[in-house]
């Protein structure tokens, strides 16, 4: 079976690097073709990335609070740019300070996220996530 | 005494060198129209007559008989490719490598009116690119059928996703074009391999294109016509910087190249970033990188780099007082390609143009720094090259080669204190192309590399 490609980077102005080396190890281990696009990735580096190398999802991180400025738009872009069914999996510290993590949720699925992932998430759930999606 | 003649059909003149290999020395050099219109041989013949004249005996008898060519509007391609920043780009850069002009560049799926203009257009190859390996394999596809159905009679590269070649060239061929299929320009996200393209372009230059531009009965005389003439002077920016094994290299540099009709950049550095803590960012460099400015010209586009300079460019370099008879001035290179400055105010006028269009060339060149502010203080991140610390700069160019002081022109290319985001080089030492010799080194290096090296280290004057 082809491996599934994910487009994997740290949205904004954000240079936490190391989960993202995490992600791209675990996720590389358990068979996925990861395209790294790294920290300081602007949303249309997640959509170029997604387009040339047909990625079947696109996974975005956001460590320093500022996600949701971050992330605002990209559902539309994609789908402007055609990438309407790949889904969107979001994670990290999305917002600033602890708030209930059910609104946080809800809000950015609101933004056309696929899945919501709260801080201290572990590679596994993820991977399980995307075998459970991508089939 | 093992002679090679070096002829450069350009597109105003045709160039022969004659070079003695043993002696390692230029034995002399002579210039004619160039005549493609009617038969390139007259020009060449004519050219010959002249050297022959010079040195005493023919030059045709050389043992070694190269040649590049410019003619005919040199070697013309579109790239086609998926994301604009991404695989377009990446086969922008092949075609540039390769030595062509690309005349225009197209994204996504190609629409009718798109091939319209492709067709209008008339380039001598297509580049055909699109997807990463095992990546988006729809629209190179959708792409190839589109060039099947269109009335562009011209060879295609295909060096998209490999996943799709097979598919794509069997459109293409089904349609009786001829297509050639070879590495993708991009394998990996952001990962670029421009050689094989370049190489199949040159293969196809040299075995169609030659012909199409009614070149080859030059081939009678010569041995061959090798490569178009911008891949030349890249050759020997290559050879120049890199050495070969016998003779050693003069390190990184850059090399400026002003013409009447474009202004051509060619750099020869890795382009790291020089500082600790800079991220680079956005598709990597070819260590040998081309760029072609075809807005900024000393004559055939004066007018083309006066609008990309803007008034308060020139008045900054030139004064007010003499932008003033700038319209003139130009109003007369533009009529006469072969105008050369009358007096000192024409020459200060030249010299400012030149100054600019350096400038605006290497602004579009080199990297760039941008300073990002994120919650943790100041990131910088780099896009394109760092040529900051390149130890050389290199001109030639008609402008460059005739000027009493080719520093002051030159200079434009340094590092400026007041556009500090733009990465151009430092504190170079400046050399000068004092003979226009680069281009036939270039073809010589196919031949001699080590001899090729020597002459053009004989032939920098430094600044």
């Amino acid at each position: 079976m082809q491996k599934k490609t994910l487009v994997l980077g740290v949205i904004g102005a954000d240079v936490h690097a190391v989960g993202n080396r995490i992600l791209d190890y675990a996720l590389t281990e358990a068979g996925f073709s990861v395209v790294n696009i790294g920290v300081l990735a602007t949303q249309e580096e997640f959509i170029n990335a997604a387009m040339e190398t047909d990625a079947q999802a696109i996974l975005v991180s956001s460590l320093y609070g500022h996600g949701e400025l971050d992330c605002r738009g990209l559902k539309e872009k994609c789908v402007e740019a055609g990438l309407d069914d790949v889904p969107l999996y979001v994670g990290g510290n999305l917002v600033v300070g602890k708030q209930d993590f059910a609104v946080v949720e809800e809000h950015y699925k609101e933004m056309g996220f696929d899945r919501v992932y709260p801080p201290g998430t572990l590679p596994d759930v993820l991977i399980r996530d995307l075998a459970r999606d991508l089939h | 005494m093992e002679l090679a003649l070096l002829v450069d059909f350009g597109s105003t003149y045709t160039k022969v060198t004659v070079v003695d290999l043993r002696d390692e020395k230029i034995m002399g050099t002579a210039k004619a129209f160039t005549t493609v219109e009617t038969d390139i041989m007259e020009g060449l013949k004519q050219a010959c007559a002249d050297l022959q004249q010079k040195l005493g005996f023919d030059p045709l008898t050389a043992k070694h008989k190269v040649a590049c060519s410019s003619a005919a509007g040199g070697l013309k391609m579109v790239a086609v490719g998926l994301v604009r920043e991404l695989t377009v780009e990446a086969a922008k850069r092949a075609a540039l490598g390769a030595g062509a002009r690309v005349l225009d560049v197209f994204a996504h799926r190609l629409t009718a009116s798109e091939l319209r203009r492709m067709e209008i257009l008339k380039p001598d190859i297509v580049l055909l690119a699109g997807g990463t390996d095992g990546g988006n394999r729809e629209v190179i596809v959708q792409n190839a059928r589109m060039l099947a159905q269109s009335s562009l009679q011209v060879p295609i590269v295909v060096a998209g996703n490999k996943v799709a070649a097979e598919e794509v060239a069997g459109l293409l061929r089904g349609a009786g074009l001829d297509c050639r299929v070879t590495e993708n320009v991009m394998p990996e996200l952001n990962k670029l391999n421009v050689e094989p393209a370049r190489m199949t372009i040159r293969e196809i230059f040299m075995e169609k294109i030659v012909s199409a531009k009614g070149l080859s009965k030059a081939e009678q005389l010569i041995d061959g016509v090798l490569m178009p003439t911008p891949a030349a002077v890249l050759n020997a920016a290559m050879l120049l910087a890199q050495g070969t094994p016998g003779e050693p290299g003069i390190g990184e540099l850059v090399l400026v190249d002003i013409g009447g009709a474009t202004t051509d950049v060619h750099s020869v550095a890795k382009g790291e970033p020089s500082k600790a803590g800079v991220m680079l960012k956005g598709l990597p460099e070819p260590q040998a990188k081309r760029t072609v400015e075809g807005d900024l010209g000393m004559r055939y586009s004066a007018r083309a780099l006066c609008e990309a300079a803007g008034p308060n460019r020139f008045s900054g370099v030139l004064g007010d007082k003499s932008c003033g008879r700038l319209e003139a001035f130009l109003a007369r290179v533009t009529a006469r390609p072969d105008y050369l400055p009358k007096d000192e105010e024409e020459w200060q006028l030249d010299e400012g143009m030149a100054r600019v269009a350096v400038e605006l060339a290497m602004e579009r060149h080199a990297g760039n720094m941008e300073v990002v502010y994120t919650p943790f203080g100041a990131s910088y991140v780099q896009y394109g090259k760092d040529l900051t610390p390149v130890p050389h700069l290199i001109g030639t160019g008609g402008v460059v080669v005739h000027h009493r002081e080719p520093a002051r022109i030159l200079k434009a290319a340094w590092f400026d204190r007041n556009n500090p985001t733009s990465l151009r080089p430092r504190s170079p030492r400046m050399w000068v192309d004092r003979e226009y010799i680069l281009a036939a080194m270039g073809l010589l290096g196919e031949i001699a590399p080590d001899t090729a090296l020597r002459i053009s280290k004989q032939c920098l004057l430094e600044l």
